[in-house]
């Protein structure tokens, strides 16, 4: 592999960038693998490099039936963070930003992690009790949070609405210092050029049309391209998991939704840090080109569209000028949407099936962006020695027959409706 | 913007509305005995599909009536509605 360092662009810089080698390879598709990842998205990418990396399981096929990093892993709104109070996703999601740390030198990919902090605004002093709490669980889980007076945030965030006749004014925020962005597309490039180089097979245009399945056991998969050979998938399809799922004859506990984001024109630095609305669900940062990066709701019902209405759009965006009432000057640049694995807890599922050789990660809802490094380490973990880690321990499907539900927000079990 | 026709008051835009799911789920009989997986069946798992959906709608900003929709979960086209009683 070509090492990226200020060398290696100086020396290419005298040849006009024409001789750079490419990140990966386009190789043919085998006939057998030790291991299929389906799909060639941040998860499954990651998953593809720590298989090769952590565990030496080299001959590996990524199939991906678009192009790599096309869908979720390109449509986030790239946030980074680990304020979870339950154990179980504060201790996975705090694993997660320990890679994210040293993700770029890992991969020697720059994928500008940026640890400007999380700010989660409280609105009503009993939503900042809540918020205490929330802190301390992280704290007690060693995942950093501080509590920001108004005063405070008046300094870090000037442009928001103070006043006390907001509708719903600011009266203080929890924030993760160590919570923040990264780039998203880098992630997926910098994962695939990773496990590229460790041998695994990046195969892309070649969808997953079937399954061979033989006395409960796979043994191969049906593709556009051909059929392959082996022992052990994985699916890393986030909002199509219920169709290939369905190939299985399985059914899952999720529902497919759409969640849009958009970004604004650029404009000149005015926002430092991530942060949330406490009153509704909005969400903003501004990217290194100036541009306000937002997101929300769900448009609240099932879609496999990955585009969504504007009434959404609307009501998100009306939260977002209740907080920075100076976004309502910015004109829209662009908007587009991503099909989300809405499980029932709102947590993820990282586990082996009924059927051997056969591996789900999927129900990562509004978050499987920030998980993507963890979600690979453990993913790739639980298929190499057919168990889960005791990371993903708590995240297993049979949670939702024997109640040990991962309810973050407290909201119980539902279908996603609105 | 969706445009969906409540069966009782026509054509209305989609923020008159809201949403209530799979209309096929159906709540076990109160008083029988079912296994947890009936149940579990019933709470959690869904199918899911990505093409015809038929769905529950709740005209929540108007008559405040529920009724079905058969809708396209890629397109998003509505095919038909029909009040509960009905068939789609």
């Amino acid at each position: 592999m070509q090492k990226y360092s200020i060398f290696s662009l100086i020396k290419n810089s005298f040849s006009n960038h024409q001789n750079w080698e490419p990140a990966w390879r386009d190789p043919e598709l085998k006939k057998e693998y030790d291991v299929v990842i389906v799909g060639g998205g941040g998860h499954g990418l990651a998953t593809a490099y720590y298989l090769a990396k952590e565990h030496k399981i080299t001959n590996v096929a990524i199939l991906e039936k678009g192009w790599i990093g096309g869908g979720n892993v390109g449509r986030n709104t790239t946030i980074l963070r680990s304020n979870y109070m339950w154990d179980a996703n504060g201790l996975f999601y705090e694993y997660g930003m320990k890679l994210w740390e040293n993700l770029s030198q890992e991969l020697n990919y720059n994928v500008m992690y940026s640890p400007r902090g999380v700010i989660n605004l409280a609105h009503s002093d009993a939503q900042l009790n809540v918020f205490a709490r929330r802190g301390n669980s992280m704290r007690l889980n060693g995942i950093d949070a501080i509590m920001l007076s108004k005063e405070e945030l008046t300094t870090k965030i000037p442009f928001a609405d103070f006043s006390t006749s907001a509708r719903f004014p600011i009266f203080g925020a929890l924030m993760q210092p160590k919570g923040g962005t990264a780039r998203h597309d880098a992630v997926a490039w910098g994962y695939a050029r990773g496990a590229d180089n460790l041998g695994v097979d990046i195969i892309q245009h070649c969808e997953v049309t079937g399954f061979d399945v033989q006395n409960g056991k796979i043994i191969g998969v049906q593709t556009s391209r051909g059929n392959i050979k082996t022992k052990k998938i994985g699916l890393c399809v986030a909002g199509n998991t219920s169709l290939l799922a369905s190939k299985l004859n399985m059914k899952l506990p999720i529902e497919s939704h759409v969640l849009q984001a958009c970004v604004s024109e650029p404009v000149k630095p005015f926002l430092d840090h991530v942060v949330t609305f406490g009153a509704g669900h909005f969400y903003c940062s501004q990217s290194d080109k100036g541009e306000m990066v937002m997101g929300g709701d769900l448009d609240g019902y099932n879609s496999y569209a990955q585009r969504g209405n504007l009434p959404t759009l609307q009501h998100v965006l009306s939260e977002g000028v209740a907080m920075f009432p100076n976004l309502s000057r910015l004109k829209m640049l662009r908007t587009w949407g991503g099909i989300m694995d809405m499980s029932m807890d709102g947590s993820p599922i990282i586990d082996k099936t009924h059927i051997e050789g056969v591996y789900l990660n999927c129900g990562w809802c509004y978050g499987g962006f920030k998980a993507t490094p963890v979600s690979g380490w453990t993913f790739a973990y639980t298929i190499a020695q057919d168990y889960p880690h005791e990371l993903n321990s708590k995240f297993r499907l049979n949670r939702f027959h024997t109640g040990h539900l991962i309810d973050e927000k407290g909201v119980g079990t539902k279908t996603w409706i609105g | 913007m969706l445009e969906i026709k409540c069966p009782y008051c026509g054509k209305r835009s989609q923020n008159e509305f809201s949403y209530g799911g799979d209309a096929k789920i159906k709540r076990p009989e109160l008083g029988k005995e079912i296994s947890d997986k009936e149940w579990d069946n019933f709470v959690y798992y869904r199918d899911n599909p990505k093409g015809k959906h038929s769905e529950l709608w709740h005209h929540i900003s108007g008559c405040r009536q529920w009724f079905k929709v058969s809708r396209d979960t890629a397109s998003h086209e509505i095919f038909k509605t029909a009040k509960l009683d009905e068939d789609l």
